[in-house]
C-alpha cells in the first residue's frame, strides 16, 4: 500500500472539514445532552454479579486485567523475597532444594507470563482505544475471553502450587531435565499448560490491540499521527502475534512427549535437546522486547506532557520501535552461547545482540534531547520514574552489551551477572516507566490524583531498594555465584553481597507498599484530577476523569499529533453514529478516513463459558491425552453459541460518514 | 582459600583473555554510563528553566546525531574487541594436549583419563588434576540431562548435552586449588554439583597420575580388611567401582582412591572421617535427593568401612 503524499493528506483533511460541519444540528448542547443520555442507557456497565461476569467494556477489562497482574505481581514478589531469605547467608535451611526449585521457577514464570505482558497488555487495552478517539475495543468479546483464560491460567498454577505440584524445572524448562524421564510427577505438565493459558491470552489480546489500532483510529488520525503509546502497542501486538508460535509449538512438543511419548527431544530417539532451546529463545528474547517495547511508548508520553513539547524526533521513536521489534527476532542464539554452536554463528548473533542497542539508544537521545529543550519540565512523580530509566536501565543494557559477547558470555551465563542484567533491564526498563504510568494514568482511571508526597517517597525508595538489591548481584557473578543454587558454601565471599541484596529486597517490599497505600488512598481521597490534570496532549485527556462508558460523545477528531495542544487546528467532531444502540466507527488503515459503521456486541457472558471450557480441556489433558479430545466438545458448544446469529435485529442504513453497515453482523 | 571461584582472577591464559575484555567492555561501557547520566542531568536542570526551549531544533539534531554516532563507534569497538579474543581463545588447540573425559551425572563428575592400555586407564570423581603450562581439553559428555561445565579462574563454561559432545579448551598457568561448579540447571541438587580442579607442575601431576592407576592398596588390619568385607559384598558395590577388590559398579563416584581426594558428595563438604561417616549413614540429609540410600549399617559397621575408605590413596 502506497502512503499518501501531502498534498493528498491536505486535501483529504480539507474534506474531512468539509463534510462535518459545525453547525449541525446533532451538534447543539441540547442534542448532545440527549445523545449523551442515550448513549449512557445504551453502553451502561452491566450490574450484578452476572452483568460483571459479562462485561465487555474494554476500561472495565482494563481495569481487572490490571488488577489481576499486580495480584500475580504481589505472589510473584513473595516468592521473590522468599529466595532472598533463603540466600541470605550461607548453607540455609529455611527452604530446602525441593521448595526452592519451585519458588524460583514459579517466580521466573509468574513474572514473565503472568505479570509482565498481561501487564503492558492491560495499560495498551485501557488506553489505546482512548488515545485513538474510538468508543470501544474491537472485537470486546474476545478480549473478555482473553481476561479469562489470563485469570484461569495463573489460578490453575498457583492452585497446583499449593498442591505441591508447582513446575520446578526453571521458567525456561529445558528438556531432558522437563521430559518425561527427569521431570517426575505433573510439575513440567503444569509448567507447559500455563504457558498455553497465557499463549491464548497474549494472542487473543493481541488481535483486538490490532483491530483496534488499524480499523477504529478516529478521523483525521493517521499512522503519522498516532500516539507513540499506541504505535508501540502495535509494534508490541505484532511481535506477539509472531513469536508466541515458537513457544505454542515446543510446549505442545514438550507436553507431547511426556504425555503420548512423543520423541522431539530425547536424542536417543533421533530427538535433540537443543531444539526445544532454539524453539523456546525464538520466543523468549522477543519475549523480553515485548515486555520492554510498551514501556518505551509510555516513557515517551510522560517525557512529551511533563516537557510540554513534542517529543524530539518522532519517526526516529517509531522506527526505533519498528527495528528493535524486527531485531529483537534475530538474537535469539546469545541465550546459548555455552551450548557449543560454531563460533561463525555465534558472531553473527553477538553482532545482531550489539545492533540491537543502536535503536534503543537513538530513542534515548531523542528524550534526552526533549527534555534538554522542555518548555519549563514538571518534575512529578510520574517523571521521575521515567528518569530513572537513564540510570538504571542503561546499566542493564550495557550488561546486554558485554553479554552478547561469546567469551564473556560464557564466563558470565548463568550467573549472578546475569539475573543482575535482566532485573535491571526489565524492572529498570519496564517496571519503573510502568509504575510512572499508573501514576500518569491514575487520575483519568479514578478521577483522582495520586498523593505527589507519597509517591515521591516511594519512589526513592524504590530506586535505593532496587539498586542495593541488584546491584551486587552484578559483583556475586564475577565472583562465580551461579544461578538458580538454593544455597552455597560459605567462604567463597558470597555471603555479604547476598546480605546487602536481601536487604535491599526488604526496602523493595516497604516502596511497594507504600505505593498500594497510596493508589489505594488516592482511589477514596485523593484530590479532584479533572479531565486533563497534567496538561497532556493526547485525545485521552480530551474525556472526562473517569471517562464515560461510551468514551466520547461527540467523539473528536484531530488533524495534529498533539490536538490538545492545538486547538485551532480541531477538526469538528464525528456525527452521524447511532447514540440508540451500540456502534463504532471503522476507519481506513492508512489515514483514518470513515470507512462504514459497525454494530459492537455484547455484555455476553459466552466468553466466560467458552474460557471455562477452553481450561477445562486444557487441565483434563494434563491428566489424560482422551482430554484433548473429549475436552473439546465443551469448547466447541461453547463457540456455537458465542457465534449464534444475531443477524435482523438491526436495520442496515447509511450514516453520515458510512458506506455500508456491515453485513458480517453478529460474528463477534 | 579467597577467590577460588572468580573470574576476576585468572589462572591460566584463557581466563586472562577474558578478564582482559572484560575490563576494557568495563571501562568503556562505564564511560557511557556517566556521559549519559551527565547529560540526562544536565537536561533535567536546564530544562526546568523555561529559556531551556530556545536552543534550535538543528543544534539537538546535530547532537543526537554525534551522540548516535560516538555510540556506533563504541559498539564497533566492542564488537572487535569481543571477535579478536574470540579468536585468540582458539589458538590455544594443539595436538600434544592432555584430553580428559568429564561426565556429568545428577550430581556429580565422573573424570576419566585416557590411555591407550585399558588397564592403565585412570577413573576418578568430582576432582580434576591437571599439569601448569599444557594444554588441556575436556570432552564433555552427560548421562541424563543438561550441565555446564564451568572453571571461573581457568575458562567459561561450556554445557554438556545428552547426546552431544562439546570440548573445553583451557590451560592452567598459575599452580593451585580452583573450585568449578555446575552452571547449568540440572534439577534438585544443582546446587551441590561441584568440583575441584589441582593444577599442579607437570612432574607432581605425572606422579599423581601414576599412583591412581594403581588398584587400590590391600587393607592391613583386621577392621579394615572388614570393612573392605562390607563394601564388597554390602550394597555400596552395587554402584561403586573400587579397583583390585570385588566391588564393580560403575554408575557411582569411583573409590578406588577416594581417600587422596579433598571433597565428598561433589564438592559438599571436606573429606573428613566425621563428614564420611554422616554421609555414609544417613546421604539424604546431608544432600536430600541424591541417588545414594541410606545404607542401614550398624556402628560398628560403619566404624570398619569408615577405616577401610581411609586406606584407599
Amino acid at each position: 500500500m502506497r502512503g499518501p503524499t501531502g498534498e493528498e493528506k491536505k486535501r483529504h483533511d480539507e474534506q474531512l472539514h468539509a463534510r462535518v460541519v459545525h453547525d449541525d444540528p446533532r451538534l447543539d448542547a441540547a442534542a448532545l445532552e440527549h445523545d449523551r443520555q442515550l448513549l449512557g442507557r445504551v453502553w451502561k456497565n452491566s450490574r450484578g454479579f452476572i452483568g460483571w461476569l459479562a462485561e465487555v467494556d474494554h476500561k472495565a477489562i482494563g481495569r481487572r486485567f490490571l488488577v489481576t497482574a499486580f495480584l500475580w505481581f504481589a505472589l510473584g514478589g513473595i516468592l521473590a523475597a522468599l529466595m532472598r531469605l533463603q540466600l541470605s547467608r550461607p548453607e540455609n535451611t529455611f527452604l530446602g532444594p525441593d521448595l526452592y526449585n519451585q519458588v524460583f521457577t514459579m517466580h521466573g514464570t509468574t513474572m514473565m507470563f503472568l505479570f509482565a505482558v498481561p501487564v503492558v497488555l492491560a495499560m495498551g487495552i485501557y488506553f489505546v482505544p482512548l488515545m485513538i478517539g474510538a468508543r470501544t475495543m474491537a472485537l470486546p468479546k474476545l478480549l473478555a475471553y482473553s481476561y479469562w483464560m489470563m485469570l484461569f491460567g495463573g489460578i490453575f498454577l498457583y492452585v497446583m502450587f499449593l498442591g505441591n505440584t508447582g513446575p520446578d524445572n526453571g521458567w525456561f524448562s529445558y528438556p531432558p531435565l522437563a521430559g518425561p524421564e527427569f521431570g517426575y510427577g505433573k510439575r513440567a505438565d503444569v509448567w507447559a499448560q500455563l504457558i498455553t493459558f497465557s499463549e491464548v491470552s497474549s494472542l487473543t489480546t493481541a488481535t483486538c490491540l490490532i483491530t483496534t489500532i488499524l480499523k477504529h483510529r478516529t478521523p483525521g488520525m493517521s499512522l503519522n499521527r498516532m500516539p507513540l503509546f499506541v504505535w508501540a502497542m502495535l509494534i508490541v501486538s505484532f511481535m506477539i502475534l509472531f513469536a508466541m508460535p515458537a513457544v505454542m509449538v515446543s510446549s505442545t512438543c514438550l507436553i507431547l512427549d511426556r504425555l503420548v511419548s512423543t520423541q522431539f527431544f530425547n536424542h536417543a530417539e533421533g530427538g535433540d535437546a537443543l531444539l526445544w532451546q532454539h524453539l523456546f529463545w525464538f520466543f523468549g528474547h522477543p519475549e523480553v522486547y515485548i515486555i520492554f517495547v510498551p514501556a518505551l511508548g509510555m516513557m515517551s508520553e510522560v517525557i512529551g506532557t511533563f516537557t510540554r513539547r513534542p517529543v524530539f524526533g518522532y519517526l526516529a521513536m517509531v522506527l526505533s520501535m519498528v527495528s528493535t521489534a524486527f531485531i529483537g527476532f534475530g538474537v535469539w542464539v546469545h541465550h546459548m552461547f555455552a551450548t557449543g554452536l560454531p563460533q561463525f554463528g555465534q558472531s553473527f548473533f553477538t553482532a545482531a545482540s550489539i545492533m540491537i542497542v543502536i535503536p534503543t539508544a537513538v530513542q534515548i537521545f531523542g528524550w534526552i534531547a526533549t527534555i534538554w529543550t522542555a518548555r519549563g519540565l514538571r518534575v512529578t512523580t510520574p517523571f521521575l520514574y521515567m528518569a530513572s530509566f537513564f540510570f538504571i536501565f542503561i546499566i542493564g543494557g550495557l550488561t546486554g552489551v558485554m553479554l552478547a559477547s561469546v567469551p564473556l558470555d560464557r564466563q558470565v551465563h548463568d550467573t549472578y551477572f546475569v539475573v543482575a542484567h535482566f532485573h535491571y533491564v526489565l524492572i529498570g526498563g519496564s517496571t519503573f516507566p510502568l509504575l510512572g504510568a499508573i501514576v500518569y494514568w491514575f487520575p483519568k482511571m479514578t478521577g483522582r490524583l495520586m498523593s505527589e508526597r507519597l509517591g515521591k517517597a516511594s519512589f526513592w525508595l524504590l530506586f535505593a531498594g532496587f539498586n542495593l538489591t541488584f546491584f551486587p548481584m552484578h559483583l556475586l557473578g564475577l565472583y562465580g555465584m551461579p544461578r538458580r543454587v538454593y544455597t552455597y558454601p560459605a567462604g567463597l565471599g558470597w555471603f555479604n553481597m547476598n546480605l546487602l541484596a536481601t536487604i535491599g529486597a526488604g526496602i523493595i517490599f516497604l516502596s511497594l507498599l507504600l505505593y498500594l497505600i497510596n493508589v489505594i488512598g488516592s482511589a477514596r481521597h485523593g484530590a479532584a484530577a479533572g479531565d486533563n490534570p497534567w496538561e497532556g496532549s493526547t485525545l485521552e485527556w480530551a474525556t472526562s476523569s473517569p471517562p464515560p462508558s461510551y468514551n466520547f460523545h461527540p467523539q473528536p477528531t484531530v488533524a495534529s499529533r498533539e490536538p490538545l495542544w492545538h486547538p485551532e487546528l480541531t477538526p469538528p467532531p464525528v456525527i452521524g453514529l447511532d447514540s440508540d444502540h451500540k456502534e463504532v466507527l471503522v476507519t481506513h488503515v492508512l489515514d483514518a478516513e470513515p470507512d462504514h459503521r459497525y454494530p459492537v456486541h455484547g455484555p455476553s457472558l459466552w466468553p466466560l463459558v467458552a474460557a471455562l471450557a477452553t481450561s477445562l480441556m486444557f487441565i483434563w489433558s494434563i491428566f489424560n491425552p482422551w482430554g484433548t479430545v473429549w475436552g473439546s466438545i465443551p469448547i466447541l458448544l461453547a463457540l456455537i453459541g458465542w457465534f449464534w446469529p444475531t443477524q435482523g435485529k438491526k436495520k442496515l442504513e447509511r450514516g453520515e460518514f458510512g458506506t455500508r453497515l456491515s453485513l458480517r453482523e453478529g460474528l463477534w | 582459600m579467597p577467590h577460588l571461584q572468580s573470574i576476576l582472577h585468572p589462572a591460566g591464559i584463557q581466563a586472562q583473555r577474558i578478564s582482559e575484555l572484560w575490563w576494557t567492555m568495563f571501562w568503556i561501557c562505564t564511560a557511557v554510563w556517566f556521559a549519559v547520566a551527565i547529560a540526562a542531568s544536565i537536561a533535567i536542570v536546564r530544562g526546568r528553566r523555561a529559556a531551556a526551549a530556545d536552543t534550535s531544533q538543528s543544534t539537538i539534531t546535530r547532537n543526537v546525531a554525534i551522540a548516535g554516532g560516538v555510540s556506533l563507534v563504541a559498539l564497533f569497538a566492542l564488537l572487535f574487541q569481543s571477535v579478536v579474543i574470540g579468536r585468540a581463545l582458539d589458538t590455544l588447540r594443539s595436538p600434544d594436549a592432555l584430553r580428559i573425559q568429564v561426565t556429568g551425572n545428577q550430581w556429580w563428575w565422573d573424570v576419566q583419563y585416557d590411555h591407550p592400555v585399558p588397564s592403565l586407564r585412570v577413573t576418578t570423581a568430582n576432582e580434576i588434576h591437571i599439569p601448569t603450562g599444557r594444554p588441556v581439553v575436556f570432552n564433555l559428555l552427560s548421562t541424563d540431562v543438561i550441565h555446564s561445565l564451568w572453571i571461573p579462574n581457568l575458562q567459561g563454561k561450556i554445557d554438556l548435552i545428552p547426546g552431544r559432545l562439546n570440548e573445553l579448551w583451557l590451560q592452567a598457568d598459575t599452580a593451585g586449588v580452583y573450585r568449578g561448579q555446575c552452571a547449568e540447571y540440572c534439577g534438585l541438587q544443582h546446587a551441590r554439583m561441584a568440583l575441584v580442579v589441582v593444577a599442579e607442575p607437570p612432574e607432581q601431576f605425572e606422579r599423581w597420575l601414576t599412583a591412581n592407576r594403581a588398584p587400590a592398596p590391600p587393607p592391613v588390619s583386621p577392621e579394615q580388611q572388614r570393612g573392605r568385607d562390607i563394601v564388597e559384598r554390602g550394597p555400596c558395590a552395587m554402584c561403586h567401582n573400587i579397583t583390585g577388590t570385588l566391588a564393580g559398579g560403575r554408575t557411582a563416584p569411583d573409590l578406588t582412591h577416594i581417600a587422596t581426594r579433598s571433597t565428598i558428595a561433589a564438592g559438599s563438604v571436606p573429606n573428613l572421617r566425621g563428614y564420611l561417616a554422616g554421609w555414609i549413614a544417613d546421604p539424604q540429609s546431608m544432600k536430600p535427593g541424591n541417588r545414594m540410600p541410606p545404607q542401614g549399617l550398624r556402628a560398628e559397621e560403619l566404624q570398619a568401612v569408615l577405616a577401610y575408605l581411609e586406606t584407599l590413596k
